[in-house]
């Protein structure tokens, strides 16, 4: 034994500073999470009080094929925007992960940089473009593509086209880690070996690039699926997701338990996707490093 | 590369074109001097100078910069601690800490928003100023504390070491070698949690009452009420103010090698 312990990690400081933080998480955090959980097995009073009695009953009103679509919906929205995000996605990552080092920063930086803007004013900036009278409409009314301005604001296409813009940069980052690992010579030797094309992709690019393909799109799902502001602002009244759902079932119709047993629904599909995801870095040593 | 192709290339330009196009028109069309209709009718500033006499607004202003201001300091001390604690701890509770930190990054805001909320009222603590800057420390922990542990990480625990077998205690080894090796990320760290409380929308609009509007909330509210050119305007200075915040954030980050 040494006489006195030398740092072992960096940190010179004792452990016990980690105790207010972690309190405040617990207090602030853990605590309301659960306080969800308890009230989604409790029922609504007559005037919107909570009834503290034990009941699933709120779960199984989700089965009402009303939640039903609103669930299916979200799913569906999320999953082509992901779908959407890795077509962008991918050509970005690549041709990024292959331009002179010294550029590779900057362009991360430019990629990365809408992401880091106020979200509600990024999804308001598509309110202009998509409006009746946004500048689509007199784009390709000007153009004569169209005789009267498109529905395009308040669609399921508009909350797509949102959710694609708001969270295609976590697309971008995991790609791009997959291809800057991915060696040339590699696809060279398939080019060498007269792969025609879509060989090349199909058989080096996208098997080598697949832990990077799986981390994008677990990343832009995650957000997707749980989105509010993009639906509020860009979606009709049809195109409502979970978290519309929950914010309706919370503020206007203040049936509580209902919404926190929606919110639980969409907890439980989130924590789906992270644990897929860090089961696929864990496996490929994990393309969240990039981040 | 021998095989690059112009369609990636095409492809690429595309994305960022997406990325870039929708913000390029919104800040154009803040200075754009018609007042409904997309025409563009000249330049103008007046929008802005509109923006200089809402009082409502500078209100709002307020509000945002006092919650960012006393929530970015609350997290940076709070999660700035945890970092510095945690990386003594057993290997075991280091990945508890973790993945109790990285929950709120990953699960859905609003439900963050509603679960405070529901604390809140049920507590009886009236919705206010106190409890959006409650709510915001709490998103913020996890970015100071992440941000600061991957830079404390990086570091060569020999430097700390050296100082240690100098007879430095481990105060003094904090003092002067642990936290200006930091201070890049520490000052990375303020400005990120800074930004984010000043952008967030969602945890504030579920733990907001009536009293404690914030810029989000003000241009939610403009939008719903009505698209007009001064939203334009005040979301055009909200990009610029999110992106120089987050430029020099990024800018103290590289340099730190």
């Amino acid at each position: 034994m040494p006489p006195r312990p030398l740092p072992s990690r960096f940190s010179s400081l004792p452990g016990w500073l980690a105790v207010p933080g972690l309190l405040w998480m617990s207090v602030f955090f853990l605590v309301p999470l659960g306080l969800v959980f308890a009230i989604s097995f409790a029922s609504r009073g007559t005037y919107g009080g909570i009834v503290w009695e034990f009941t699933p009953s709120n779960y199984l009103d989700l089965l009402h094929p009303l939640y039903g679509k609103i669930l299916g919906q979200s799913m569906w929205y999320a999953t082509v925007t992901t779908a959407l995000c890795f077509v962008l996605g991918f050509p970005l990552a690549y041709v990024i992960a292959r331009s002179p080092v010294r550029w590779q920063p900057l362009l991360l930086l430019l990629v990365m940089l809408p992401f880091w803007t106020n979200f509600l004013v990024r999804t308001y900036a598509w309110m202009i473009l998509l409006r009746h009278d946004g500048l689509i409409n007199r784009f390709l009314m000007a153009l004569g593509v169209v005789d009267a301005p498109l529905e395009l604001l308040y669609t399921p296409a508009a909350v797509v086209i949102g959710l694609v813009y708001g969270y295609l940069p976590f697309m971008v980052l995991p790609l791009y880690v997959a291809v800057e690992r991915l060696d040339p010579l590699l696809v060279e030797a398939a080019w060498d070996l007269y792969a025609s094309r879509w060989a090349v992709l199909t058989h080096v690019i996208l098997p080598l690039t697949k832990p990077g393909i799986v981390g994008g799109c677990i990343l832009v799902f995650i957000p997707s699926i749980g989105s509010f502001i993009t639906p509020d602002l860009l979606g009709g009244a049809r195109s409502m997701m979970i978290g519309n759902l929950i914010q309706h079932e919370y503020l206007v119709v203040r049936d509580w338990p209902l919404g926190s047993a929606v919110s639980f629904v969409l907890m439980a599909v989130v924590m789906t996707a992270v644990v897929l995801y860090y089961r696929s870095a864990s496996r490929t040593d994990g393309p969240l490093e990039g981040r | 590369m021998r095989h690059s192709s112009a369609g990636l290339n095409v492809v690429s330009l595309l994305a960022m074109l997406f990325l870039y196009g929708p913000i390029f028109v919104l800040v154009l069309y803040s200075f754009n001097a018609a007042h409904l209709s997309m025409a563009w009718r000249g330049a103008t500033l007046k929008w802005y100078a509109a923006l200089m006499h809402d009082e409502a607004l500078l209100a709002a202003t307020a509000n945002s910069l006092l919650i960012a201001v006393v929530s970015t300091i609350g997290a940076t001390c709070l999660g700035g601690l945890i970092a510095l604690g945690m990386d003594r701890l057993p290997g075991r509770r280091q990945l508890l800490i973790e993945g109790t930190l990285v929950l709120p990054l990953v699960i859905p805001e609003v439900m963050m928003g509603v679960a405070l909320m529901l604390f809140f009222v049920m507590l009886n603590m009236p919705l206010g100023l106190t409890t959006v800057i409650l709510g915001h420390i709490v998103f913020n922990i996890p970015l100071v504390t992440i941000m600061l542990r991957t830079r404390l990480r990086k570091l060569d625990p020999a430097l700390g070491e050296a100082a240690a077998d100098l007879g430095a205690s481990s105060w003094q080894v904090f003092r002067y070698v642990t936290l200006p090796l930091l201070r890049p990320a520490l000052w990375g760290a303020i400005l990120v949690a800074f930004t984010v409380s000043l952008d967030d929308f969602l945890v504030t609009f579920f733990t907001a009452g009536p009293g404690a509007t914030t810029l989000p909330l003000k241009v939610y509210s403009m939008i719903k009420s009505g698209v007009t050119p001064e939203i334009n305007a005040l979301s055009a200075l909200l990009l610029v103010l999110s992106m120089s915040c987050v430029g020099l954030a990024l800018h103290l980050q590289r340099r730190e090698v």
